[in-house]
């Protein structure tokens, strides 16, 4: 069926995803919540993240335009948006999260926006694989075809 | 294990852990759903906040509703910490913290704060799954405090040689008699449960706001650096509850304390006369209760002398909050030995109120007990503590007046209590309790309770706990008037079906007192063991005092000799 094919591509697609570590063990953490209750969980979740998350880099946008620096408040936000991103095991992002707060403490402010520069493209890297990912998924349909839920 | 299963109440005991009642808070919306998720899985039942505030309220709404509190230590609105000192000291739940800093410090504080876990971000569900075990050890513990709580009853009923014990009404076991009141109403505390081990239920001591009044209270009749919780244990004097179970909470309260102290001010005038307004601050309370022994000698020496003055109570407020019934009920007296007479008609009067004050030395000492706890507004509230004792300080010599005027912080809550007393006061008591019971209307005994000050509704709770505990004097000089005092305070108190610990007021007022001379009284009531007091069966009979004068003179609170041997020897 096409679906073969299909899921074949998906596969190879979610290994890369480790591979190239974009995403590490946490997201299979949610692929093994995900169940027949709540089937798209963790497309559900990503979502959720992004939303939230969203909100917390544009606050990091805001504080970086107000000269000087507020570290401790971009320390604050970095760290909520860290404990975020830990959430569906955005590998890259959560590394460019602690490079951040790094930077804050030793009150770098160059270290802080370039960092963050390579945060935001590491952050809408994942969010377009993921994207794909889930695109694909629901393509390909359910995993078990042969007991398929009238 | 009968124990796991009767140790739920909810209705999942038999397939435990399944069922656990969890409740998470976390900002992040994402770990919330997450958690859910996986909570869900592990059969649990899962409850998500996304503010602390909000958790607060569903815990105090559904005391019982949740065996374990998971949450996140980073949170807009509350500091983690503080939510978890929080939910240490009203609730006793087991809480996990969470983050995504793993830094010791930070583990370090969580763990001293009393978190019995700390994970970290991103969370495995396989660490999820064995949350359980917090909630199960804990109720081990509660059932091996109960198990050592039932032997220090024993000691205390051996201790107090009074009847009731023998008829074990303390044990809890048999509720027959007012059965202590543990499970009145607001009853959280499961007494009666605790007693049986192996039928226990739920075998967690709830610090309700009574108990952890008591337990204020207690402390600062010890004096903060000199607290111990054997000796608030002592002071407290309520059955079942162990050594373990005050230590635990002691630590919780400790660092309750510390943090207020930082955020608020904390005046130091408290004692003093300052009406400050403690309600944010525990120390308010601290401070009243330290006033016995850090009151300036003179606020003491001028109200003690006794036998005719009313300051004497005004002393007795200051020390603590417990006092401040108890002084209100001492000056009350009338000095004259025949108090007992007296008590009738002063009961009706401010006047008498005085007499009271008067008669401190005599009965009334007993007396400012018992309407301490009853008739005021017996309401402290820990936070307003400050505040009545410097309203009775600033009275050193108007008895009743003083007494009359003390603007309690909270008649809301003495009304309660007010009412019931104030209809029996027995001779002595009377007078005591009418006297208060006019004035304290006003008297907003409010909460002692620091921690009330934050919720009110604990402060309401609270009263109960820290008059009668206040009222229960047990050192010897006062003891008659304590004794008096407290049983009043007690059935006060137990008016709201609280225990009410006598104990531990007793002990300020009674350092007041001695100070003045020949109190004889004080001997006579010494006897009594103040745990009686507790006696829920005594505690419910909140016209105990009233009706009883006969009672009261004689049966547990002093014997008949010694009183009016008091009253001879007290006004000299």
């Amino acid at each position: 069926m096409e679906r073969n094919p299909m899921r074949r591509q998906l596969q190879t697609l979610r290994k890369s995803l480790f591979d190239q570590g974009y995403l590490d063990d946490q997201f299979v953490q949610l692929e093994e919540l995900q169940d027949d209750a709540n089937p798209n969980f963790v497309e559900e979740v990503v979502t959720l993240y992004y939303r939230d998350s969203g909100r917390i880099i544009l606050n990091i946008e805001q504080a970086l335009e107000r000269k000087p620096f507020d570290f401790n408040k971009l320390d604050a936000y970095m760290h909520q948006f860290k404990g975020s991103s830990s959430s569906i095991g955005a590998k890259k992002v959560k590394a460019e999260s602690t490079l951040f707060r790094e930077y804050c403490r030793s009150r770098n402010g160059e270290g802080c926006m370039r960092t963050f520069q390579q945060l935001k493209k590491e952050y809408a890297t994942l969010r377009r694989k993921l994207e794909a990912y889930f695109q694909l998924a629901r393509q390909a349909g359910p995993v078990e075809t042969a007991c398929r839920p009238k | 294990m009968v124990l796991l299963e009767s140790g739920f109440s909810s209705p999942r005991n038999d397939v435990f852990p399944a069922g656990l009642r969890v409740l998470v808070v976390d900002d992040d919306p994402t770990w919330l759903k997450i958690l859910e998720k996986m909570l869900k899985k592990c059969s649990y039942e899962v409850t998500t906040c996304g503010l602390a505030r909000d958790a607060l309220n569903l815990l105090r709404e559904k005391k019982d509703g949740y065996d374990i509190v998971i949450s996140d230590v980073n949170m807009p609105d509350m500091d983690g910490f503080k939510l978890l000192e929080h939910v240490g000291l009203e609730m006793d739940l087991p809480v996990i913290m969470m983050s995504v800093d793993g830094e010791t410090s930070r583990v370090m504080k969580g763990v001293q704060h009393g978190a019995c876990d700390y994970l970290l971000k991103p969370i495995r569900m396989k660490e999820l799954r064995n949350i359980w075990q917090h909630v199960f050890r804990k109720k081990i513990h509660e059932v091996r405090d109960i198990e050592s709580l039932e032997g220090i009853e024993s000691i205390q009923m051996t201790r107090s040689g009074c009847d009731l014990f023998d008829d074990g009404h303390f044990l809890g076991g048999d509720d027959t008699t007012s059965g202590r009141k543990r499970k009145d109403a607001d009853n959280k505390h499961e007494d009666r449960d605790l007693s049986d081990p192996s039928s226990t239920k739920k075998a967690r001591v709830i610090w309700t706001v009574d108990l952890h009044q008591k337990f204020v209270k207690a402390v600062n009749q010890i004096g903060f650096d000199k607290v111990g919780p054997k000796k608030i244990l002592d002071l407290m004097n309520i059955p079942r509850l162990t050594r373990e179970n005050v230590a635990s909470h002691l630590q919780k309260y400790r660092l309750y304390l510390s943090r207020l102290q930082k955020e608020s001010d904390i005046k130091n005038s408290f004692i003093g006369m300052k009406h400050s307004d403690p309600p944010n601050n525990s120390t308010a309370s601290f401070g009243l209760h330290k006033p016995s022994n850090t009151m300036p000698d003179d606020v003491l020496n001028g109200t003690y002398s006794f036998p005719m003055n009313n300051s004497l109570v005004q002393t007795v407020d200051v020390k603590g909050q417990g006092d401040r019934h108890g002084i209100a009920s001492v000056p009350v007296a009338e000095p004259k030995g025949a108090l007992s007479k007296d008590i009738p008609d002063s009961h009706k009067t401010k006047s008498s109120q005085m007499s009271f004050d008067h008669s401190l030395g005599s009965a009334a000492s007993g007396v400012s007990f018992a309407s301490f706890g009853s008739t005021t507004p017996a309401r402290y509230s820990w936070t307003e503590i400050p505040e009545i004792q410097s309203k009775v300080e600033y009275e050193p010599v108007q008895p009743e007046n003083g007494f009359n005027q003390l603007p309690l912080p909270e008649p809301s809550m003495i009304e309660k209590e007010v009412n019931r007393s104030r209809t029996e006061v027995k001779p002595l008591f009377d007078e005591y309790r009418s006297n208060l019971v006019g004035h304290s209307s006003p008297a907003d005994l409010v909460d002692l309770f620091p921690v009330q000050s934050k919720n009110q509704t604990l402060k309401n709770q609270v009263f109960d706990p820290i008059f009668a505990t206040k009222s229960s004097i047990k050192t010897k000089d006062i003891s008659q008037n304590c004794l008096a005092d407290s049983e009043f305070a007690q059935r006060n108190l137990n008016a709201t079906g609280r225990e009410v610990t006598l104990a531990s007021l007793p002990e300020d007022l009674q350092i007041f007192w001695l100070q003045g001379d020949g109190y004889p009284m004080n001997i006579a009531l010494q006897n009594f063991d103040f745990p009686e007091y507790n006696d829920p069966a005594l505690i419910d009979e909140t016209p105990f005092y009233s009706y009883d004068a006969p009672r009261l003179d004689h049966e547990h609170f002093f014997d008949p000799t010694e009183y009016y041997a008091i009253d001879q020897g007290l006004f000299v």
